[in-house]
């Protein structure tokens, strides 16, 4: 489903863009020519007033924006088992004691070893996804993986106590 | 005291006083631009303590605060943004001007004051300011409302409408008569289609005369360039302001964008010293007979400017309190009203022009902002709420 997202100029300011949420609300993001943002919520009961409006940093509104993306990534990553019968979805949390911490994900052969496949890594809110084989493994991670149910199981007892 | 020194010590006392109204302004959230008007009319002719040697660096420098004011408003404004919005929010920009100039001009004629000053006067009662309608908006954190494109679009086709109006007023007020006034008019029209021609192809061509990054050489050369095009435009009766406000516009990119903060705090001074010397140049005892007929007048275009906001968002789809915000928002007259009335004083053209100018503006400035508050307040909603009720029931049913 496509999200319509309305781009309305504010001369001598900059440009505000909107978005009308299922139930109706609108949110707007000002973003000021001088780079300055403004993240505003409408009004449920006048939808053409910001009762409220939130003066964002540059780093905060990019931090903003990974949680959402990641949060997004992750929901939709988790579809995919209901959609493909015999499939499943896993998060897995990469323990500290893992041999695989600081290393890379090529150490773990876990494609080979395991019939799975790593499709993301979450750190720290921050979503890598297609990660390759020398994608970096810390400990922490969330390492999303698609693959039949005694698959994910061989894959978890890898990852938690390394092969053999 | 020499006369240097004496102007060192005026000038400074002033500033400095300056400086604390402008401080008390921030505090109470208000616009400085009255205060300024009265510290001026306080220290001018006929005032508390007249001042004596400084009325020539007041008089130079409330010059170059007018052209200051337009290049920042030219600044503020990209080309295309002027284009967009004269194509889009052209009917809004004529209502506009029918309803907000026309009363000015009739009130003119009617104190017997002749054509001319009847221009002037439709001029001071049509424009908005914008400075101060901005900084309302920011104050009331009105910028991401869906009403808020509206209110700047009728600022812009505004202040676009004054790069015709004034070369008009200045062909005028030197008594060049009505036929000159046209030539002036179509001299101007041909120059600003030019230079927003020039500004949108060859924008870039125009800004590489300048290093957006080296900040004295941007200064010195964005502002020689205002003060050298303004005194052109002078010339060739364009008038000086006009030039500017198109030296702005033809600028671009990051050397808009730097320019506009190096020039801000310039124009903040002469600005300041801009509306101190119109309040010097008039007696304030001129003000008090025409107290009546500017209250009058302010009241009769407060609300001529409510209903252009008003009918202008009804026509951009918003709801009713939104309409209200939009029409109590336009309200203040400002810088241009005053700018306007200085050219026309300047020539002699109506003596009580500027008393009234002085007030209208006081009154306007001062009841806006607070007006602009009301739709907020709990018996207006109230009072909006039915009609409001009744208005979201039509829409539905559409």
């Amino acid at each position: 489903m496509s999200i319509r997202v309305e781009k309305v100029d504010l001369p001598g300011i900059g440009t505000r863009h909107d978005v009308v949420t299922k139930s109706g609300r609108r949110i707007g993001i000002v973003s000021h020519r001088t780079g300055e943002r403004e993240l505003a919520i409408f009004d449920v009961h006048d939808p053409d007033a910001s009762s409220d409006s939130i003066v964002l940093t540059d780093g905060e509104a990019s931090a903003l924006a990974d949680v959402l993306g990641a949060s997004v990534m992750l929901s939709q990553l988790l579809d995919i088992g209901e959609h493909a019968a015999g499939l499943a979805t896993e998060q897995l949390v990469l323990p500290a004691s893992s041999p695989f911490a600081g290393g890379v994900l090529g150490d773990t052969k876990a494609r080979t070893r395991t019939s799975t496949s790593i499709v993301a890594i979450v750190r720290d809110s921050r979503v890598i996804p297609s990660p390759t084989p020398d994608t970096r493994l810390e400990s922490g991670d969330t390492i999303i993986a698609v693959g039949t149910r005694s698959g994910l199981d061989a894959l978890a007892r890898l990852l938690n106590n390394g092969p053999g | 005291m020499n006369e240097s020194t004496l102007l060192l010590v005026e000038v400074g006392a002033l500033l400095l006083g300056l400086g604390f109204l402008s401080r008390l302004a921030n505090r109470f959230g208000f616009s400085p631009i009255p205060l300024y008007l009265l510290a001026g009319l306080a220290f001018g002719d006929g005032g508390a303590i007249p001042l004596s040697a400084s009325e020539e660096f007041f008089e130079i420098g409330s010059e170059i605060g007018v052209i200051l004011l337009l290049a920042m408003l030219g600044l503020e404004y990209t080309a295309s943004e002027l284009v967009t919005n004269l194509k889009r929010s052209r009917a809004a920009g004529i209502t506009d001007a029918l309803l907000n100039a026309l009363p000015g001009a009739a009130f003119a004629l009617l104190l017997g004051w002749g054509p001319v000053a009847a221009v002037a006067l439709a001029g001071i009662t049509w424009v908005s300011s914008s400075g101060v309608i901005a900084k309302v908006l920011r104050d009331l954190k009105r910028l991401g409302n869906r009403e808020t494109p509206t209110i700047l679009s009728i600022l812009v086709i505004e202040d676009l409408a004054m790069a015709f109006y004034l070369p008009v007023l200045s062909a005028l007020v030197i008594g060049a008569g009505f036929l000159a006034g046209a030539t002036a008019l179509v001299i101007a029209v041909l120059v600003v289609s030019a230079i927003l021609f020039l500004a949108l192809r060859y924008g870039r061509v125009i800004s590489a005369l300048f290093a957006p990054h080296h900040a004295e050489s941007l200064l010195l050369g964005v502002l020689g360039l205002t003060m050298l095009v303004a005194g052109f435009a002078q010339q060739v009766s364009v008038s000086a302001a006009v030039g500017a406000f198109l030296v702005g516009i033809a600028l671009s990119g990051p050397v808009a964008h730097n320019a506009r903060q190096l020039l801000s705090p310039l124009r903040d001074l002469f600005a300041a010293v801009f509306f101190v010397f119109f309040g010097l140049a008039t007696d304030p005892s001129d003000i008090i007979p025409v107290l009546v007929p500017a209250t009058f007048l302010a009241v009769l275009t407060m609300s001529t400017k409510t209903l252009t906001g008003y009918r202008a968002a009804a026509r951009a789809g918003i709801g009713v309190p939104g309409r209200w915000r939009t029409g109590f928002t336009l309200i203040p007259r400002g810088e241009f009203s005053i700018v306007i009335a200085g050219l026309a004083v300047s020539a002699g053209v109506e003596p009580q022009l500027a008393p009234l100018a002085t007030a209208y503006v006081l009154i306007t400035v001062i009841s806006g902002p607070l007006l602009a508050r009301l739709p907020e307040a709990r018996w207006f909603r109230s009072a909006i709420g039915r009609q409001a009720a009744s208005e979201f029931a039509r829409r539905k049913a559409a």
